[in-house]
């Protein structure tokens, strides 16, 4: 069963409004789609300039350029913007322009609401910010703001920072909630739940997630904000509370959370590596039930986060062999990738580099993930730069290439226009290269010894933070290319046609490029 | 063809270059001087080697398909896709691999937590930004501060060679002896880590987590603390010296008679100028990191003390901040850290620098009292 | 573009699927919810400081009244379109599945707090008193014993103790009872409307609104008791935080439940809804049936055991 659009008889639907209310009192999913992407490029700028800050500081030992305090504030910033804003965003809004046209519907279920999940970002964000230039400064206990640093400890902007956490927490429940209703209900006839694209899955389980976890940060933050308040003893010996509880609420959050910022990309090369393979993907059912293999097990691993803070024996026993767990479903996911390609016939356009590159890297970054779920290994990896290194080698080519290879897939379906092919390569070799120098460098730093949030070290580590730092530096600059290569790519170039990619294939490629503004007023049928 | 050139220079880099390891830049984990931290040690080089393994297998199949598979190269796409046996394979296998991985795993972690039976109980607890240790079995017990002047941290002096990693009271313990460390902390979180043994704990306020160690070689270790504790969190090493046995019992009674020193401190008659002068050593170590050496804080978090009215008028409020701190804030209680005398000086010291000109002084015995009527 | 009919296919039926021309109300709700949102922080947040809250406090108003603003707006406007004719059977499964997932995420909301409760008297209370694990913490609060529910805590000048608890057999059961027989009284009110008799359905509506208002009460005067009798506050450990928090929080979703529930007695008394479509009525009754099975739980983990 499925749908015909209806809007307002009488009011003029066949195209966006005019001006600054186009985007204000929007209800399309790919103005929203467009704002959310916008908005997430924009806060990774915002917290890539605070890497730049930290990659500055760390470029030789000593004290340079900013107060110890200051730096604390810029790691918190540069963690929590990244990951709030620039990740999360980023793939809300891949969802809210492929979504309905993945599954042939004319848009999201519930298209207000989805104004409103947007709007909310910037709201939450520019509370975040501007704690920045209160008196106290900004956060500056980490993005995983343990207590009591954050509670008993934390500057007053404390207080802010946990309503924009909650601010940003009903703008992903509600897009979440809105992801599942366009999934569930607004499906073309005939597509059944093992018809969907992978992207559609991967969304339909990583809002599942997000509904899950998302309450949980928000009573976490509650707690805290209590504690700093109105004196309850959440995380206060003192009282008969526990500051290790905190951590336990949170990563019961935050190990979730990450898979929610990898998901989306899964889904998206599943996309992209078999439409340049030319060849179907390997296991379509195998990805799917790994998918959700591994959004299950995230919940019952969250203490791989807490091997130090002396847990008893058997749970720690109990999160190791769990997480440990995880490399089996994700390898199910890697091996399917390289069966696709083999013996396809491949071409390297710009999303296929970042897919495959994603697919290498990525697997490192899991690689170093298995290492840090040996709990007695973790011991010495834990809270140093090996860490540092595990998760920006899953975050930066996992889910920040998932993105651009998704942007240079959609570009042409989005705009109309091919991009650059030229410019797009010269941006995927020059970010492979710094990205690597930045981030490769750090296992060893880790190794070391080097602890993680510190703004000065020992002077064994100095030649690769030097090295680090230079990487960082040119993968920052790197991306003012992707800003101008967007740029050239909306104002002009080559039109695309409907299908711009030889293998691609779903239902967004029976669309004309740029699509139609209702996506599909009569739903196509999936045989 | 670029992403594989890349790519095995990167891996063969991370490969090779642990057996450079001993060079000035260390690549790898130490392997440390304790069982465990060998244990651990051939853990890691153990899931190293088997995951570089799997990437050589996954890697090597993707850039074969790269490299010939090309349709540059005219290669026509196969249709194969779904094979039942394959796909079982690749789910199995992992997990055996995982298993074995396991099993080493399970038996280091079980001596890990294997607490019982220890020669030395050692408390240690992490203050912002220092360490303590203290002897439970000999009733002593002292601060650990780093040693590396702001100079070097500032880059006016030229950097010492353990920049960062030196303290004025070392940790001291016994070799071939298994030591229990009882680790807890005072304010926010720290993380206690010695990497050469190969042990990491956190130290939570409130509670006690058990850990231990037995060093083999005499020397001397460094590691630093390793969980986010504010502002100076990367400035709080921590050195562990490895002696022998007899050597420690001497250093032990050294301690003991230092500690009857320091109590006759009290009674004795002090002047202006020498609680000035030790007052200022004692700033500087213990209060500086947070009211700056100049006495200018950092407002708003930590005040500025120049010019500060306790400072300069109410005496009973400074004595009374100082010795019991102010609860809620970073501002400890300093009463049970430091001796009379150490109070007494900095206290007088405070009223009198940065032209806090107040001429007053209090003597350790007055503290002495303070504290009794408590 | 659609038109009020339903267009046939060989196999589905389609259904028209509204999709709403721009609205006003999200980018209102935002400023509105944004505004309250800063005015509480720089309250909590200047007053710990000892400054003037005034501005903070008239953002706050601003905020807050914006929002009702809104809460009205966009309300009125779904209902007037409801109310039109324009939503299919398909829009109403898309709000079904908002609403059920709305509630999931409730529900993890409260696991939160449920986890820290079990945390706190398994592992934490014990640990501090010398028992398990980690007993060695007794070294740092010698004297202290783990009892729940705790009455000492380890520090009782930070956190001075409660005289006494709440026990679960006088008003909590008198509030169970309340809960329970409300969840009743609206699936009784459902079953009215559905079959057609909107006298029945006022009444037994009324009737639920009428034992939520009780429980509110009883609370209320329960909270009241706590403070002034048993020194039992936010303040006295963590018996008194999970008390007042998991209570506390219930009590705020029962309290907007009964006004979800108010609106739709206004609702049927203005006629809306009929036998057939009445999601509204029907989001309304599985909130409140959430709430009681809330209670429940806290009935049994916060009083009973
Ligand atoms: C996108 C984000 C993302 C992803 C996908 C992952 C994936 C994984 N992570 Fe990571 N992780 C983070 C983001 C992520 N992580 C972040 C942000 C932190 C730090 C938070 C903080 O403290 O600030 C962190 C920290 C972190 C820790 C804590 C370290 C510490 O603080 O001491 C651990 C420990 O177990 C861990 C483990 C893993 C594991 C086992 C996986 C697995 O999912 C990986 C699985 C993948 C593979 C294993 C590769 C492919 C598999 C094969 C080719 C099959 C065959 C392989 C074998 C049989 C070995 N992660
Ligand atoms: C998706 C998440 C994400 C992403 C994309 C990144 C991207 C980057 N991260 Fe991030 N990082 C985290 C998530 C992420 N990080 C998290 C969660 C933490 C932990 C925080 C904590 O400890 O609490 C962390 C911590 C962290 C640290 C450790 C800090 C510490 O422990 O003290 C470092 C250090 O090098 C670092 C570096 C970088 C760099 C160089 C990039 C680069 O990839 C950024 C590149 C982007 C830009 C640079 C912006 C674009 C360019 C411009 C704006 C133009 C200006 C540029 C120039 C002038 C060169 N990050
Ligand atoms: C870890 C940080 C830190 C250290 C170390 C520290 N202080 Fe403080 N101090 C503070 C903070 C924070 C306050 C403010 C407390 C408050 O909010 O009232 C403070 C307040 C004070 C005050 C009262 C000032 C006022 O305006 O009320 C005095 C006096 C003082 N400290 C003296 C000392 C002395 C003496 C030492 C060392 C022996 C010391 N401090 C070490 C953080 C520190
Ligand atoms: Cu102490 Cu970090
Ligand atoms: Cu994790």
């Amino acid at each position: 069963m499925s749908a015909v659009i209806d809007t307002h008889a009488g009011e003029h639907h066949h195209g966006p409004a005019k001006g600054i209310t186009r985007w204000l009192f929007t209800t399309n999913h790919k103005d929203i789609g467009t704002m959310y992407l916008v908005f997430s490029f924009a806060m990774f700028l915002f917290g890539g300039s605070m890497a730049m800050v930290i990659r500055a500081e760390l470029f030789q030992p000593g004290l340079q350029i900013v107060d110890p305090e200051f730096f604390n504030q810029m790691t918190t910033m540069h963690g929590l913007i990244m990951v709030f804003g620039a990740v999360m965003p980023a793939f809300v809004g891949l969802a809210n322009w492929m979504l309905p046209m993945m599954v042939g519907a004319p848009d999201m279920a519930l298209p207000r609401m989805n104004n409103w999940s947007f709007w909310l970002l910037p709201c939450a964000f520019l509370i975040l910010a501007s704690t920045l230039f209160m008196s106290g400064g900004a956060p500056n206990f980490g993005w995983t703001f343990y207590a009591p640093l954050s509670t008993t400890y934390g500057p007053p902007s404390t207080t802010f920072f946990i309503f924009a956490v909650h601010i940003m927490g009903i703008s992903s429940i509600m897009g979440a909630i809105n992801v599942i209703a366009t999934i569930l209900n607004l499906r073309a006839p005939g597509m059944t739940l093992m018809k969907m694209p992978l992207f559609v899955w991967t969304w339909l389980i990583t809002a599942f997630l997000l509904i899950a976890v998302m309450p949980v940060l928000a009573g976490v933050v509650t707690m805290m904000l209590m504690d700093i308040n109105f004196g309850t003893s959440f995380f206060d010996a003192s009282g008969g509370g526990d500051p290790v509880l905190f951590q336990h609420v949170f990563w019961f959050f935050g190990h979730p959370e990450v898979y929610i910022m990898i998901l989306p990309a899964f889904g998206a090369v599943s996309h992209i590596i078999p439409a340049f393979s030319r060849k179907p993907l390997f296991g379509y059912a195998s990805m799917v039930y790994a998918v959700g293999a591994i959004a299950l097990l995230s919940f019952v691993v969250w203490a791989h986060h807490m091997f130090t803070v002396g847990i008893p024996i058997a749970g720690q026993l109990f999160f190791m062999y769990a997480t440990m767990l995880i490399a089996v479903p994700t390898g199910v996911k890697v091996f399917n990738w390289v069966a696709t390609m083999f013996r396809g016939a491949l071409t390297f356009e710009a999303p296929m580099l970042f897919a495959v590159a994603f697919v290498i890297l990525f697997t490192i970054g899991g690689f170093s993930g298995l290492m840090l779920a040996i709990a007695p290994a973790d011991f010495q990896y834990h809270d140093t730069y090996f860490v540092v290194a595990h998760f920006h080698y899953v975050l930066v080519p996992g889910a920040i290439f998932g993105i651009f290879a998704s942007a240079y897939f959609w570009l042409p379906k989005w705009t109309g226009h091919m991009y650059d092919e030229t410019l797009a390569k010269t941006h995927f070799w020059l970010s492979f290269i710094g990205m690597n120098l930045a981030f490769f460098p750090m296992h060893f730093l880790g190794l070391a010894g080097m602890p993680r949030r510190i703004p000065d070290y020992a002077l064994q580590f100095a030649d690769f933070n030097m090295v680090s730092s230079i990487g960082a530096f040119m993968f920052g600059a790197t991306q003012l290319l992707f800003l101008l290569i967007v740029v050239k790519c909306i104002r002009g170039g080559e039109q695309a046609p409907a299908k711009p990619w030889e293998g691609a294939e779903g239902l967004e490629w029976t669309l004309p490029s740029p699509p139609p503004y209702h996506s599909f007023q009569t739903p196509p049928e999936v045989k | 063809m670029g992403v594989h050139a890349m790519r095995a220079g990167v891996l063969a880099g991370g490969l090779l270059l642990p057996a450079w390891s001993m060079a000035d830049w260390t690549l790898n984990m130490t392997p440390g001087v304790t069982g465990t931290s060998n244990e651990i040690f051939s853990l890691h080089m153990t899931i190293l080697w088997i995951c570089v393994a799997i990437g050589v297998v996954v890697f090597g199949v993707m850039f074969w398909s790269i490299l010939a598979h090309r349709k540059s190269e005219g290669h026509k796409p196969a249709h194969f896709h779904e094979n039942t046996a394959v796909e079982v394979a690749w789910t199995i296998i992992p997990f055996v691999i995982l298993v074995i991985m396991a099993i080493p795993a399970t038996a280091t972690l079980v001596d890990m937590y294997d607490t019982e039976e220890s020669d030395i109980d050692i408390k240690i607890t992490g203050y912002q930004w220092k360490w303590r240790y203290d002897y439970i079995n000999d009733d002593f017990g002292f601060f650990s501060n780093m040693a590396t002047s702001q100079d070097e941290i500032y880059n006016r002096a030229a950097k010492s060679e353990h920049y960062l990693l030196d303290v004025d009271n070392p940790l001291v313990i016994p070799v071939g002896k298994k030591v229990r460390f009882l680790v807890t902390a005072n304010d926010v979180i720290h993380s206690w880590w010695v990497p050469a043994f190969g042990v990491k704990k956190d130290a939570i306020p409130g509670f006690i987590n058990e850990t231990w160690t037995r060093v083999d070689e005499p020397g001397i270790y460094r590691g630093q603390c390793t969980e986010l504790c504010g502002r100076d969190h990367g400035f709080m090493p921590v050195v562990v010296k490895a002696v022998p046995q007899a050597e420690y019992d001497a250093w032990v009674q050294d301690q003991l008679a230092a500690a009857e020193l320091e109590r006759q401190l009290t009674e004795k008659e002090w002047t202006l100028e020498e609680l000035l002068e030790r007052g200022e050593r004692v700033y500087a170590t213990a209060c500086a990191a947070c009211h700056q050496a100049n006495g200018a804080g950092i407002p708003p978090t930590f005040p500025a003390l120049k010019g500060n009215p306790v400072v300069t008028e109410d005496l009973p409020a400074h004595l009374d901040i100082v010795v019991n701190g102010v609860s809620g804030t970073a501002m400890q209680a300093f009463g049970p850290q430091l001796s009379e005398a150490d109070l007494a000086a900095v206290i007088t010291y405070e009223r009198n620098a940065w032209g806090n000109n107040t001429g007053e002084m209090i003597t350790p015995k007055q503290v002495f009292d303070y504290k009794n009527q408590q | 573009m659609a038109t009020d009919h339903t267009y046939t296919h060989e196999k589905y039926a389609y259904q028209k699927y509204y999709v709403p021309e721009q609205s006003k109300w999200p980018i209102i709700a935002t400023v509105g919810l944004g505004l309250t949102l800063f005015g509480v922080a720089s309250i909590m947040v200047n007053s710990s400081q000892g400054e003037s809250t005034g501005g903070s406090w008239l953002l706050f108003l601003v905020g807050s009244l914006i929002m009702a603003y809104m809460l009205f707006g966009w309300f009125g406007n779904v209902i007037r379109e409801s109310r039109a004719g324009l939503y299919s059977p398909q829009m109403d499964r898309s709000f079904r599945w908002g609403m059920s997932w709305f509630i999931f995420s409730e529900v993890m909301f409260f696991a939160a707090f449920f986890g820290a409760l079990f945390y706190a008297r398994v592992f934490a209370v014990p640990w501090l008193g010398g028992e398990g694990d980690r007993g060695s913490s007794n070294l740092l609060w010698e004297g202290f014993q783990a009892t729940w529910p705790l009455i000492n805590t380890p520090d009782p000048v930070a956190y001075p103790p409660a005289k006494e608890v709440i026990g679960p057999w006088g008003l909590p059961l008198v509030n169970t009872i309340l809960l329970v027989t409300s969840s009743l009284t609206v699936t009784i009110a459902h079953h009215a409307l559905k079959a057609g008799h909107r006298g029945k359905l006022k009444f037994w509506l009324a009737a639920t609104i009428a034992l939520a208002l009780g429980f509110v009460v009883v609370q209320a005067y329960e909270y009241v008791h706590a403070y002034k009798d048993l020194n039992l506050t936010l303040e006295s450990g963590i018996y008194g935080t999970t008390f007042f928090m998991l209570t506390g929080f219930h009590g705020a979703h029962v309290i907007l439940g009964t006004l979800m529930l108010i609106i739709m007695l206004v609702r049927v008394m203005k006629g809306h809804f009929t036998a057939e479509q009445h999601f509204g009525f029907e989001a309304a009754s599985w909130y409140w049936h959430f709430v009681d099975v809330v209670w429940l739980m806290l009935f049994t983990f916060v009083y009973i055991l």
